[in-house]
């Protein structure tokens, strides 16, 4: 028997906060929640595509927290973040989101110390630093270890706390202006679920695949970022009309080659130089090009997008590879040992530590350097810029326009940035953090978990001054599940036409949709192929393509609830791309030229630019909206 | 391939409705075959090769070879993951075996306190306060910073 819509039962649950997603954002909101949830009698519910212990990008685990402020270990002010944020964004940022993540972050630390992390010490019992701002962990159980916490903190909450997994969502609900919930299937049971809600926490992490990756066949999935995130935060929030900024802030990380294995601890910990194949040190050799970029490109540390820029520059003029001179950085590390036996023991230490960075988070470079036959010691192991990802939390910015807190605000700053409640979008009860969250960069996994702490207590105290459960109208729900459901009724009603049952006239299956889209990203939205650059007419092409895509989108065809994920995912991908071609294209001015450069406007121009583009959906139609940059402290 | 499963070692973990490799995919890649009773990954070109299948598998019966379009053939990566630490084996393709043991927490298993016993100040019960759950103390410094 085909699947059929017909065939879903429908599944109502009503809670006061909705939690959506269940990684280091969701996690953090959680635990929260449940707490100020305990003392005001609300009921939280959270829903995970998959399972909370290891969903989302730390999946896999991680091997550094890279956010310690250290207000105590190192005497550091959230305002010392804030201005290294600042300048690594190119200007662009909302300085009270990343002043507000800042100060609370240690504390997240702090708890996750005491939940079981292993965080490395010294010999003294201070924590071991990567680099300026990022400590060392034993990372392989964090997820699980967050998940734990979260979990503990639901189960305080009895009847009042319940968890679903392999629910995927597909839909908000709305009540007016006011978010009133969510939409999804279970992937496991033909079931249909509508959340009902007086607030929703959407934190559904970034995306992924919207463009072509550099791997083919049976790697497709090696991607930096996880292929399991594909752009439901940016589709649902959209879809509740919230505004959204820096959807042109995608994220270029510089890594291993192929397998995408992290640079950082080469780079902070080990001290590794990165040359190209002439011999040159394109950091030093390409410095010049950096006054083009000032202020930004004359600081220290160098903006992320510089670093690639610089990289580019040579990989692009023929003098790839990029190479991460690891022989060099082990010879001196070990070279400064006092004699042999010590240098036999730091050379096994080097050797643990640089292992696994790569087993705690990305566990195919090591099968990698395996498979080569690499020893670190003896030559150096080729670098590269991966595909670009939508990552808000890490070195991009994309995500949801939301209100900071009221006493980080100046005078000038109040009226721009603040709208009652901390981390609020712009549709009133839709809250986020996270990927979800944009302009507030930096915050990686532990500012994460931070952020999602912050915007749960504020939707607490959101609900209990609208403790009114909004009307759903049975019309709505009914339209929701029409959309949800879509794609197994087109498969069943057209399947047997033809001897194979992928391809067919009357629909599309989710994996060549995916194909197409990043087939159109990658040409005409600056991906791989274009070597990251792009222009206006390109984008006009791109945009025509994405038309006929959004059009065919309702033929995308599901024959099993697998595949009916893989159809909203595309979906989901397909308002990212929309959201992200159009910012490019309202921003007529290069200012991040490592992430994607503008050809037909290749210069950083801060008169006309140095502002938020912002984009939402308005009666079905994109909508531009400029936003003023303030300076907080 | 890149998850894989062994043959011989699945057990389709004894029938349960729910194997535990099903359980964990965050891509929600492992079926179980109903009639082999195996569980396979059905979509290896969209895994991540996180090995969190690999990990949880009570069978050993996973394991993770690497991506054909850019990994040798011979190389193997295999963990084996205790309640405190996880110890693992690196075959490298001229056949070099290298052993590392890392920790993974260090309290036991179930036993994370939410609010870390930490205290919080009466203050933050004024949901409008910034103060969260367990701070000031959890922040190691007196108040919470502000502009
Ligand atoms: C390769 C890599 C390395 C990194 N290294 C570090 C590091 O060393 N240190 C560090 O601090 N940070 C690091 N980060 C950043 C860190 O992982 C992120 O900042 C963090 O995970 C963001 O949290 P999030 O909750 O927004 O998203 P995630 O943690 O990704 O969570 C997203 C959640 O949404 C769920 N979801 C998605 N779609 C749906 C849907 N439709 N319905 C229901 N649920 C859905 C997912 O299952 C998941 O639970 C790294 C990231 C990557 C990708
Ligand atoms: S977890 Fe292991 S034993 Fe259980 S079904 Fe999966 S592969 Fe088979
Ligand atoms: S390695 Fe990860 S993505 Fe691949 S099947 Fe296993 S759990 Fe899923």
């Amino acid at each position: 028997m085909t699947l059929k819509s017909t065939d879903f039962e429908t599944v109502e649950v009503t809670t006061d906060l909705l939690i959506i997603g269940g990684g280091m954002a969701s996690c953090g909101a959680t635990v929260e929640a449940a707490y100020w949830a305990k003392k005001n009698n609300i009921k939280v519910t959270v829903v995970d595509k998959a399972a909370m212990d290891r969903s989302g990008a730390v999946a896999m685990g991680l091997s550094a927290l890279n956010q310690y402020v250290g207000m105590k270990a190192k005497g550091r002010s959230p305002a010392d973040y804030v201005n290294y944020v600042r300048q690594d964004l190119m200007g662009v940022s909302r300085e009270d989101l990343v002043f507000d993540i800042a100060r609370h972050v240690d504390g997240t630390v702090h708890l996750l110390e005491k939940w079981g992390l292993p965080i490395w010490t010294d010999a003294d019992g201070n924590y071991v630093f990567e680099g300026a701002w990022q400590l060392m962990i034993n990372g392989e159980s964090y997820k699980i270890i967050v998940a734990e916490a979260a979990k503990n903190a639901m189960a305080e909450l009895g009847d009042a706390g319940e968890i679903y997994e392999r629910v995927f969502i597909t839909e908000p609900l709305m009540d007016g202006d006011k978010v009133a919930g969510a939409v999804g299937f279970s992937t496991r049971e033909n079931k249909f679920y509508v959340f009902k809600a007086k607030a929703v926490f959407c934190a559904m992490g970034g995306a992924v695949h919207v463009f072509k990756p550099r791997s083919t066949g049976e790697g497709f999935g090696r991607s930096w970022y996880p292929p399991f995130n594909s752009g439901s935060s940016v589709y649902f929030m959209m879809k509740a009309g919230a505004e959204h900024t820096c959807q042109e802030v995608r994220f270029i990380p510089v890594r291993f080659k192929d397998a995408y294995g992290p640079v950082g601890a080469w780079f902070l910990l080990f001290k590794s130089r990165a040359t190209t194949a002439l011999g040159g040190e394109y950091m030093v050799e390409n410095r010049a090009e950096l006054d083009k970029w000032a202020p930004y490109g004359l600081v220290k540390p160098i903006p992320a997008n510089l670093r690639n820029w610089l990289m580019m520059m040579d990989t692009s003029t023929g003098k790839g590879p990029a190479y991460m001179r690891t022989e060099e950085a082990i010879k001196a590390i070990v070279d400064s040992e006092p004699d042999p036996k010590a240098q036999k023991k730091r050379l096994k230490e080097v050797e643990s530590e640089a292992w696994e960075d790569f087993l705690d988070m990305t566990i195919s470079q090591a099968i990698l350097w395996a498979g080569t036959n690499t020893a670190p010691e003896e030559k150096p192991s080729e670098l590269q810029a991966c595909d670009p990802y939508f990552i808000g939390s890490h070195s991009g910015a994309s995500g949801a326009w939301l209100s900071g807190p009221e006493d980080l605000q100046t005078a000038e700053s109040k009226a721009d940035y603040f709208w009652g409640y901390n981390r609020m979008a712009t549709t009133k009860g839709l809250f986020a953090a996270g990927d979800a969250s944009g302009a507030s960069s930096h915050k990686f996994s532990d500012g994460s978990h931070a952020e999602g702490r912050i915007a749960a207590k504020a939707a607490i105290a959101y609900i209990v001054d609208n403790n009114t459960q909004p009307n759903v109208d049975a019309g709505q729900i009914e339209a929701t599940k029409k959309v949800t459901l879509q794609a197994t009724d087109v498969f069943a009603e057209s399947c047997e036409q033809t001897t194979d049952p992928d391809i067919n006239e009357n629909y599309i299956i989710p994996e060549q949709y995916m194909y197409r889209l990043q087939k159109i990203m990658d040409e005409y939205a600056g991906g791989v192929i274009a070597n990251f650059s792009t222009n206006k007419p390109l984008m006009d092409i791109g945009l025509e393509l994405l038309t006929f895509l959004q059009e065919d989108s309702e033929k995308l065809a599901a024959r099993d609830l697998h595949e009916l994920l893989r159809a909203h995912e595309c979906l989901h991908r397909t308002m990212q791309a929309q959201t992200h071609i159009r910012t490019m294209y309202a921003r007529e001015e290069t200012r991040w030229p490592g992430y994607y450069f503008r050809a037909d406007t290749p210069k950083m121009d801060d008169a006309n630019w140095l502002k938020f583009i912002n984009i939402k959906l308005e009666n079905g139609e994109f909508k531009m909206i400029d936003r003023k940059i303030h300076t907080i402290c | 391939m890149p998850s894989y499963v062994i043959t011989e070692k699945c057990d389709g973990c004894k029938g349960q409705d729910k194997t535990a490799c099903m359980h964990i995919c965050p891509n929600d890649l492992m079926v179980l075959d109903k009639e082999t009773m195996k569980a396979y990954n059905r979509d290896p070109k969209m895994c991540w090769e996180c090995m969190c299948c690999v990990k949880i598998c009570p069978q050993q019966a996973m394991a993770v070879r690497g991506y054909a379009d850019f990994v040798p053939l011979g190389a193997q990566a295999t963990p084996l993951r205790g309640s405190e630490d996880i110890m693992w084996t690196i075959k490298f393709r001229n056949g070099t075996l290298k052993r590392f043991k890392f920790p993974i927490r260090t309290t036991p298993e179930g036993t994370a306190v939410p609010d870390g016993g930490f205290k919080t100040d009466p203050a933050a019960d004024d949901l409008k306060s910034p103060l969260l759950m367990s701070e000031p103390e959890c922040l190691y410094v007196d108040s919470l910073p502000t502009l």
